[in-house]
């Protein structure tokens, strides 16, 4: 149990319908997430980094079936989430939480932040004076003096104070695994590192596992032992942090860390950033989804979508370049 | 602007006592005059229109065919006679009991019956929203004044049928408002946090939904009232509504019409009495979309 995954995704899809006309039948299918599978282990940090629109949150909406998805299998320390039953799926829940990225639509404006807290352990039956006990150590363990903040309202608090009371939400069920979706996204620089610096805290405590969204390569790039890149709903490359930063294989992946804007000039861009906005996922092109984009896009690229294949220890990248002459491309990448 | 080394914003905002939603609620509406004189106003027209047995001078029914179509202020009539000669204010005071009933049921219905098929629609979707909105679109189709009309006339007049009737007119109109409220409720963030942390559906309506969709609705409700006085006062004038020789104002305005040429302000009374009515719940409904606002 405890060497397995804790986190395992296989195959899962979703196709959202376009609905139109009278009959609201569906006249068309935005691909949000198409054949995505990985594997999160106990307390690592498994990062998912991509474009606006690539499918990472609709992702994190899938693993914890607030979404059901098409198709494919989510399974957490061994129990299938999406086969639960209603008292098994409501158990499971306790032990992955979600932090979501607008800390001002994910708090009910009409709770106090205790009783926002609080609800998670209500919703389990935790008696009232218990639960509230509870939130307001929890909120306390977050930076936010319960003596202070407890009773206000949402709407009271800052974007990072209001982010904190998300995260003493999430944690109020003492989950396993938190999926946290763009959590300093919509937060000042300054104010970001303070909840990523409270999430490495939690982590170490807690022995927590994260799944952490974000389409910012630098906090990627920081937080996570692992990372995911997502281009139009597919995974295109997957490896550890520091390959990734070291060595991207995917052109797609090259061009992301490629356009982060770098401080040494050495390293400043030889090549153009990415041109262009990625394809409509309604229509996706075929074979290879970035090959409209891509500066290496070959004939075979168009027919078939490339099958991930493997570079090195947990390096994966879905590329045909990788299929020929690796060797040859790699070097002339390098030089 | 000298340099501040505290954090006068940090340090004080914590201190002062947070106040509940609906103590900051009465706070606004007590600092706001308009909202307060419309309020006082409708609680003077309720508390006259309970207290009518006591405060009326006349039987309102008893008529006089001498005294008839008295002016304001002659002796022994405060308010004149209508075309009957019965007492002005007693009519006026016993009216007023029937107008608010015919006013007020219709949207109290409305308000419960409208807050549940729209909740219902908006939360659960699909089908049955289809379903409950496209029945609501039929009786939406109809012009509000036509469809009372409709109803009343094939249902015959009476108080009770009047308030079938215009309860069927408002029904419609708090569920679109109670549907569009839910759906954009339903996709905020907080909500799926509730569903990620376990919790069932009636948890979720109880505690999350309806908090934040009621006061939308009960403010669109509220501006429905004066509308549902004046239909009400309307059907009356049709003779559809309430049925003589029973006090109502639209009733009153329509049996002292033709006396316009003898005595112009009596019959303008029971008119005076449904504008000051639905203009004073228009403000108070005013009012109180200010002060239930969520500010951030």
């Amino acid at each position: 149990m405890s060497a397995g995954p804790l986190l395992q995704a296989r195959g899962l899809r979703k196709h959202f319908p376009l609905r139109g006309g009278v009959l609201q039948r569906a006249r068309a299918w935005v691909r949000a997430v198409d054949g995505v599978s990985f594997d999160v282990r106990p307390t690592e940090t498994v990062g998912i980094v991509g474009e606006s629109g690539c499918g990472k949150s609709t992702l994190a909406r899938l693993v914890l079936r607030l979404i059901e998805p098409d198709a494919g299998t989510v399974t957490f320390d061994g129990e299938d989430v999406l086969g639960a039953p209603p008292p098994r799926l409501k158990r499971l829940r306790r032990d992955m939480q979600l932090v979501f990225q607008d800390p001002y639509a994910s708090l009910n404006p009409r709770l106090t932040i205790e009783d926002a807290v609080a609800f998670g352990l209500l919703v389990h039956g935790t008696p009232r004076a218990v639960a509230r006990e509870r939130a307001r150590a929890l909120l306390g363990r977050v930076g936010l003096d319960p003596r202070l903040y407890g009773r206000r309202y949402a709407h009271e608090l800052s974007g990072g104070q209001r982010q904190r009371v998300n995260i003493a939400r999430a944690l109020v069920l003492d989950p396993r695994l938190l999926v946290l979706d763009e959590p300093v996204s919509a937060l000042d620089k300054s104010v970001q590192a303070q909840v990523l610096n409270l999430l490495a805290d939690l982590k170490a405590e807690r022995a927590l596992t994260y799944v952490f969204i974000s389409h910012d390569l630098d906090v990627i790039e920081h937080v996570s032992d692992r990372v995911l890149v997502m281009y139009l709903g597919e995974v295109v490359e997957t490896g550890t942090a520091d390959e990734l930063a070291r060595a991207p294989k995917h052109p797609y992946t090259q061009a992301l860390f490629a356009s982060a804007p770098t401080m040494d000039p050495d390293r400043r861009m030889e090549r153009p950033p990415l041109a262009g906005d990625p394809p409509n996922p309604i229509d996706p092109p075929s074979g290879c989804r970035f090959r409209t984009r891509c500066a290496f896009a070959m004939p075979r690229c168009a027919e078939a979508p490339p099958a991930p294949r493997p570079l090195g220890v947990g390096h994966e990248v879905a590329c045909y370049l990788y299929d020929a002459e690796p060797a040859a491309f790699i070097r002339a990448r390098t030089s | 602007m000298a340099v501040t080394t505290a954090l006068p914003g940090e340090l004080e905002a914590p201190a002062l006592a947070p106040m509940s939603y609906w103590r900051t609620v009465a706070w606004r509406l007590g600092r706001d005059p308009a909202t307060l004189a419309a309020g006082g106003a409708l609680v003077a027209i309720a508390l006259a229109a309970l207290l009518a047995p006591w405060l009326a001078p006349y039987d309102p029914d008893a008529g006089s065919i001498r005294a008839r179509l008295a002016a304001v202020g002659s002796a022994g009539h405060l308010l004149g006679t209508d075309e009957q000669g019965r007492d002005m204010l007693s009519r006026l005071l016993w009216g007023g009991r029937m107008t608010l009933v015919a006013g007020l049921t219709p949207v109290l219905v409305a308000f419960l019956l409208g807050t549940a098929l729209g909740v219902l629609a908006g939360y659960v979707g699909g089908l049955t929203s289809t379903l409950v909105m496209r029945t609501m679109d039929i009786f939406y189709a109809f012009p509000s004044v036509l469809l009372a009309i409709a109803i009343s006339g094939a249902l015959g007049p009476g108080l009770a049928n009047t308030l079938i009737s215009l309860s069927i007119v408002f029904v419609p109109r708090v569920v679109r408002v109670a549907e569009s409220a839910t759906v954009q409720v339903k996709s905020l963030e907080y909500i799926a946090a509730a569903r990620a942390s376990g919790a069932g559906v009636a948890a979720i309506v109880r505690h999350h939904l309806l908090a934040n969709v009621l006061g939308p609705i009960l403010v669109f409700s509220s501006t429905q009232v004066s509308l549902s006085i004046i239909l009400a006062a309307g059907l009356s004038f049709l003779g559809l509504g309430v049925t003589p020789p029973a006090a109502e104002w639209g009733l009153m305005l329509n049996t002292l019409r033709q006396s316009i040429y003898v005595n112009a302000i009596v019959p303008a009374l029971p008119g005076v009495a449904i504008f000051v009515t639905s203009m004073a719940f228009n403000l108070l409904s005013d009012g109180l979309r200010d002060a239930m606002e969520i500010r951030g």
